[in-house]
């Protein structure tokens, strides 16, 4: 089985304090930390998986400028063969960028291609499926398990609720994986270091051979949510809120 | 002009997504055309056409409740009828089908929308970015057709009009059999011991809690409180609790008296699922975290700290 794995490094913004920047056109990302897309570490994992089962290879693909470079090396010391950047800005626009991957894949030898089922930052959840449809192969999204046949493969879909639905699909084909699909292996600092001798290609947009291609879909602006109701917040020390939350949950008899 | 709304069922009934769909279809004042697709589909579509100028239904057993044959029965109706804008959910299904239709019929996508915004022909739309911190505004660009994916929760079906629609039936669109992708089946969602939806306090932990080893923490403060321990999906994901005990779209929904929130951040996934508890409280250190607009109380702080010490107090309380 020979896999493309599909990455973005993303902002972590659960915990960080997230404000938007003057121009209304993204966020001030100098205080943020960056680490791969969740949803791309679990792909990357299921790939690798693969390779160590039934033997092929794996290939990691990102767009984005020089600084993005890590989410490579990472996949990489998990156990990926080979690393294409496509050197440019990640374009906002997803249909921009399942262009430029789809020109990358198709050049590329594969029996599977990999995405995340979303980009934690934008949650778009489109660009795998706008990808198969270029390279006119079957897709399945949101999937959290894979059994490989003869040829095609078993894929099991997420749906609501936690009911599951089952497709066979044939090979090529691609996915876009949901969390909770495998563990995903730690990666050691040295292990990162080791995998500098692993081979990392680096393109120009007209090595990929895209021309311009008229985005979807066009930011306006980014803005704070307006304030909306909120929490009647307790305040003290951990004790004193503690105690102050037990006496109301006894006073409304939750307790 | 025309909006369409695919209608999603599963198992012979209605899911939630297809009324908020109509709903957020209703809000844009155009005629409103429900899809219904798939085999003996004509109850779901006379439940559809209550809400809808009219209710297109394609029977045809070929479908088979795949998405690629929905997919293909989409694009022969779009092209047939050019709706303005086709509406579905931003839901597994349509995650799987919106982004094919996009590709297919050139059309331009915008996906898991919380607001739709006409503007003369043009369209925009607002999503919710940065584990919800930040809303951003997006133009789409100029077509006869724009398909767009709404985020669940956020139109709501309770504001859905009466229309009574009639109802039309097409032939068979699908030509033939999907060959490359083929449905196998539904499997169930797995039984366990612990039944979430029945208890009456739910203590949650989210990824704030850092470490399997600190779940007994949790777990004491559930047992002292007379609740049961549930979570957020990461911590199913990474093993540390079974899947029966996880809350949201993609686990149980729930209903208790109380709903304790601990180190859970409040993405709308997790929020759909606890939304109806008669009390939510929530334990953060973010004080921006979308989970205090839908708590009633809130404390914003370290939750290692916080469930000893509540541990420790609902003690004393109980005697
Ligand atoms: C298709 C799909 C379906 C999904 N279904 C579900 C679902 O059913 N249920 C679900 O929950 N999620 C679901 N998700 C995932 C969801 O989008 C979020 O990623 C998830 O809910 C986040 O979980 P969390 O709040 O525990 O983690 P995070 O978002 O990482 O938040 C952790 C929070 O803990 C706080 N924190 C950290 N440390 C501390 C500390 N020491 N003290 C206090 N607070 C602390 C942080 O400030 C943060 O707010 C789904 C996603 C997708 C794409
Ligand atoms: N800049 C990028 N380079 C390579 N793949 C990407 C990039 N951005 C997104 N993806 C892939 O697309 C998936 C997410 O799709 P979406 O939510 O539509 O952005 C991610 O999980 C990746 O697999």
């Amino acid at each position: 089985m020979d896999v493309i794995v599909c990455v973005r490094k993303v902002p972590d913004t659960a915990e960080a304090d997230v404000m938007v920047e003057k121009s209304g056109k993204d966020i001030e990302k100098s205080r943020l930390t960056f680490t791969i897309n969740e949803w791309d570490n679990y792909a990357v994992e299921e790939a690798i998986q693969m390779k160590e089962k039934y033997g092929g290879t794996v290939t990691v693909v990102t767009v984005g400028q020089k600084d993005v470079e890590d989410v490579l090396r990472r996949s990489l010391a998990m156990g990926a063969d080979k690393a294409i950047r496509v050197d440019m800005e990640d374009p906002d626009d997803a249909y921009t960028l399942a262009n430029i991957l789809c020109a990358v894949i198709k050049n590329q030898k594969y029996d599977l291609v990999l995405f995340g089922a979303q980009s934690g930052d934008f949650n778009r959840g489109v660009t795998g499926a706008m990808v198969a449809r270029m390279l006119g192969i079957p897709h399945a999204t949101m999937v959290n398990g894979i059994e490989v046949l003869d040829g095609s493969i078993k894929a099991s879909r997420e749906l609501e609720g936690g009911l599951n639905e089952i497709y066979e699909i044939k090979l090529p084909a691609l996915l876009t994986i949901q969390t909770g699909i495998n563990e995903p292996r730690y990666v050691s600092i040295s292990g990162i270091r080791k995998a500098r001798q692993k081979p990392l290609e680096v393109l120009t947009p007209s090595d990929v051979g895209v021309g311009s291609i008229e985005p979807m879909i066009v930011l306006d602006k980014m803005y704070m949510p307006p304030p909306g109701k909120l929490a009647e917040f307790i305040a003290g020390s951990p004790e004193e809120a503690a105690a102050k939350l037990a006496s109301i949950l006894k006073g409304k008899g939750v307790l | 002009m025309a909006v369409f709304v695919f209608i999603e069922h599963r198992e012979g009934k209605l899911m939630d997504i297809s009324f908020e769909s109509l709903s957020a279809a209703q809000k844009l004042n155009d005629t409103v055309v429900a899809v219904v697709a798939g085999e003996n589909v004509s109850d779901l579509a006379e439940k559809v056409a209550k809400y809808a100028d009219k209710v297109i239904v394609a029977e045809d057993p070929k479908i088979d409740t795949n998405n690629e044959a929905y997919t293909r029965v989409l694009n022969e109706l779009i092209k047939k009828e050019k709706p303005k804008v086709v509406i579905m959910g931003h839901s597994s299904m349509g995650m799987d089908i919106a982004p094919a239709l996009s590709v297919d019929l050139g059309l331009p996508i915008a996906t898991d929308v919380v607001k739709i915004n006409p503007e003369g022909g043009k369209i925009k739309v607002t999503r919710s970015i940065y584990n919800g911190k930040v809303l951003a505004d997006y133009n789409l660009k100029n077509a006869d057709t724009y398909i767009i994916t709404i985020r669940a929760g956020e139109f709501s079906a309770d504001d859905l009009k009466e229309k009574n629609g009639k109802i039309e039936i097409v032939d068979s669109l699908l030509k033939d059999e999907v060959a490359d992708k083929k449905f196998v089946g539904y499997v169930q969602p797995v039984v366990g011991a612990v039944d979430i939806t029945q208890a009456d306090i739910l203590v949650s932990v989210g990824r704030g809690i850092k470490d399997k080893e600190n779940i007994p923490l949790a777990e004491e403060l559930a047992k002292t409180m007379g609740g049961v321990l549930s979570c957020s999906r990461p911590i199913v994901d990474y093993g540390w609790l079974p899947k029966e005990r996880q809350v949201g779209t993609s686990g149980k929904t729930v209903k208790p008296k109380l709903y304790l929130a601990l180190g859970i951040s409040g993405a709308f996934q997790h929020v759909a699922g606890m939304k109806g508890a008669n009390m939510i409280v929530a334990v953060n250190k973010d004080p921006k975290a979308p989970i205090f607009s839908v708590a009633q109380y809130g404390i914003v702080d370290d939750i290692l700290k916080v469930i000893p010490a509540l541990t420790q107090k609902v003690k004393e309380i109980k005697g």
